[in-house]
């Protein structure tokens, strides 16, 4: 990992492209929805510099298929757009996954349902984590709550992408996107531009057999043993499961949180922590894989819990589940199209800190 | 002289060779191949009737046909 | 002794694979499968291809073309393509498409392929019918014309009249040549390949985007046999989707 000396301030929309070009992104396409323009933007002058392509497709469809075709032929390529866009690339998505093609989808969530609004919103939770598509399938997916963690999960994004053959998934916000930030803009080193030398669609130079980049499997027992080879993949993520533990070792409290509301959340906490009040952060990084293992630790040591989201429970359900031996967790509701304030959550903290 | 070769567990018997044999020659057999179709054949009788010229082949759609021409002898060349 | 001087002067193409289709008896795709296996054999693109294959009963193309292929959602092939093309530009890339994956569900990634100028190719299969779903009406279907949907006949105040794509596409900047053909007839059959190949080249060439109709007949959705099908095509497709050429830069002087 090389350090670039010089740090820039920037929004965490630039920063995620960024994160792309520095990770030898070759191809953008994209489509404008409000709040991730400065992505396509940024990528339309950006990616022709750097010797790749970009694309302003007709629609979120037609971008999440180009991905579709760029990756196929083990290229390094990218998508951005927010929920209403998110819904439109899901078959796109689900094809990648089937066919085990490697891409990289940034999804700057906004509220809904339907057009909603333009603000920040955590309501794409499920989508992201279940495979928004049809289909048993996943795809690896971040929550970034700073600006360089952005820049940062962007380029690993890639190197995930085309390690397990797979899409991934960069789960912003509103809010992420339009802040500015300093971060340090580090390149990678080794990157590997030709990835997938053993499956993409490259042309059957010197007459190799053909590949079939695909996802229909109709002879009998095909589709079952996609669908167990797809799972293996998915259940060896678990080891890669990451997340932030923020004074929770004699928390009586944690707090569960992603994203920008993780952040304003640890906000909270420090505040708390200052008022001698037993409070912690587990924030997820990895929303999925789900670090699981490493919440339920937590509550083994008999701590509380209270899940907050922007959204009407969603990260809930997996915080539920990985705790569900032992305990349960408290809920609060930011709805979207409010805009969440760290004083917001000191009555609900301290509700669940009295076990009320 | 020329001749045709039906490859006959591909022929789907759709007859459209027969349609356009400039010199008739293409019938519907009686044999069924594997899949269960009447192939098309050019009977014994008119074998040398065949000039080669590939239309039965070109409108095959299962490229079952191949067509074999003999140049005709020029001064025993 | 005549054996000696004998030579073959048709056979399967070399990027056709040797293996039996599903397609029914009479159907047309192997005609237009062929056309292509043998102008990348003759042109030797067959193993810089990169095919880009579609929803219908061609979505087996892949089985019976011997080059590399990835298989795009219903419609979205030239999307794909475009994917495939601006990640790979010194390939060759094409999209094979039936009525219903192009001009219906993938009206607007063709229209905006086209307009953009890809250099890549289009091979647009017309039958007038969704063939493998059974039969229902595709953007095509004529006035009058009994398919699963429309059982008394598509009906021009009901559903509208049939698309004519290749005047479409014609009409758009970044297209380099445009231009319908059929597939019922030796005569046309040679035409068409001939289209193929000047599409083919204007890709090879890096000048644009190359579109090609074919005519095809659907026996089994049309209640006909082959026979009468490719009447049908003479009698009742032709005079409503002429052939020729609509577009063909090479004429005007060039794409911007």
């Amino acid at each position: 990992m090389t350090k670039k000396a010089e740090r820039i301030f920037v929004k965490g929309n630039e920063a995620i492209a960024r994160g792309a070009l520095a990770a030898k992104c070759k191809c953008f396409f994209g489509y404008p929805i409000t709040p991730q323009n400065d992505i396509p933007e940024f990528m339309s002058s950006e990616m022709i510099k750097a010797g790749g392509d970009f694309v302003q497709a007709e629609s979120e469809v037609a971008a999440a298929n180009m991905l579709l075709g760029a990756g196929a032929t083990g290229i390094r390529a990218m998508t951005s757009s927010s929920s209403p866009g998110m819904s439109l690339k899901q078959e796109a998505i689900s094809y990648m996954a089937g066919s085990e093609v490697p891409a990289v989808i940034v999804n700057m969530n906004r509220g809904g349902p339907g057009l909603g609004d333009i603000g920040p919103a955590q309501g794409d939770y499920y989508q992201s984590t279940r495979g928004g598509g049809h289909g048993d399938y996943r795809h690896f997916t971040f929550g970034p709550g700073t600006v360089q963690e952005a820049y940062d999960l962007t380029i690993r994004a890639f190197d995930i992408a085309f390690e397990h053959r797979t899409p991934v998934l960069i789960l912003g916000d509103a809010i992420l996107g339009q802040m500015k930030e300093p971060i340090n803009p580090w390149e990678p080193e080794g990157v590997d531009e030709e990835g997938g030398s053993d499956w993409a669609i490259t042309g059957r130079d010197g007459g190799r057999e053909k590949r079939l980049i695909k996802s229909l499997f109709l002879q009998e027992g095909e589709l079952a043993g996609q669908n167990k080879h797809l799972q293996a993949k998915y259940d060896a993520w678990t080891d890669l499961a990451e997340c932030e533990e923020f004074e929770t070792e004699d928390a009586d409290l944690v707090i569960c949180a992603y994203g920008s509301i993780g952040r304003i959340a640890k906000s909270a906490v420090r505040k708390f922590r200052k008022e001698g009040k037993k409070v912690g952060l587990f924030r997820p990084i990895t929303l999925y894989p789900f670090p699981s293992a490493q919440l339920k630790a937590l509550a083994d040591q008999g701590k509380r819990f209270l899940t907050i989201e922007h959204n009407l429970g969603q990260m809930l359900d997996d915080v539920r589940l990985a705790i569900r031996t032992v305990t349960d967790s408290d809920f609060y509701p930011i709805y979207p199209g409010n805009l969440p304030t760290p004083d917001e959550l000191e009555e609900p903290i301290l509700k669940s800190l009295e076990g009320k | 002289m020329s001749r045709i070769e039906v490859q006959e567990d591909r022929c789907k018997g759709c007859l459209l060779c027969t349609t356009v044999c400039p010199v008739d020659i293409i019938v519907q057999s009686d044999r069924f191949n594997v899949s269960g179709y009447k192939v098309a054949e050019v009977p014994e009788a008119d074998a040398d009737k065949c000039t080669g010229c590939a239309s039965c082949a070109m409108i095959c759609p299962d490229v079952a046909i191949t067509v074999y021409r003999t140049p005709k002898k020029k001064g025993g060349k | 002794m005549s054996e000696m001087n004998e030579k073959i002067v048709f056979e399967k193409p070399e990027s056709v694979i040797d293996r039996p289709t599903h397609y029914c008896p009479g159907c047309h795709h192997g005609i237009a499968h062929r056309l292509i296996g043998e102008l990348l054999d003759d042109m030797n693109l067959a193993e810089k291809t990169l095919m880009t294959t579609s929803i219908g009963c061609s979505v087996f193309l892949y089985n019976y073309l011997n080059v590399d292929a990835v298989e795009a959602p219903h419609g979205r092939a030239p999307a794909v393509a475009t994917g495939v093309k601006r990640a790979r530009p010194d390939h060759f890339v094409f999209t094979y498409q039936g009525d219903g994956d192009l001009a219906s569900i993938g009206m607007a990634e063709i229209m905006h392929a086209a307009n953009r100028g890809e250099k890549m190719c289009v091979v647009f299969v017309n039958n007038t019918v969704y063939g493998m779903t059974g039969g229902q009406m595709a953007p095509t279907t004529l006035i009058g014309q009994t398919t699963t949907t429309t059982p008394a006949g598509r009906c021009m105040t009901h559903e509208g009249a049939p698309i004519r794509m290749t005047e479409i596409i014609a009409s758009l900047g970044g297209v380099a040549f445009a231009a319908r053909g059929s597939l019922d007839s030796v005569k046309n059959i040679r035409q068409a390949k001939k289209y193929l190949k000047k599409a083919f080249e204007f890709q090879v060439n890096n000048t644009g985007f190359g579109f090609v109709e074919l005519l095809s007949g659907c026996p089994t959705n049309w209640k006909m046999t082959p026979l009468q099908a490719n009447e049908r095509i003479q009698k009742e497709m032709i005079p409503y989707f002429p052939l020729g050429i609509y577009k063909d830069v090479s004429e005007e002087g060039g794409v911007c």
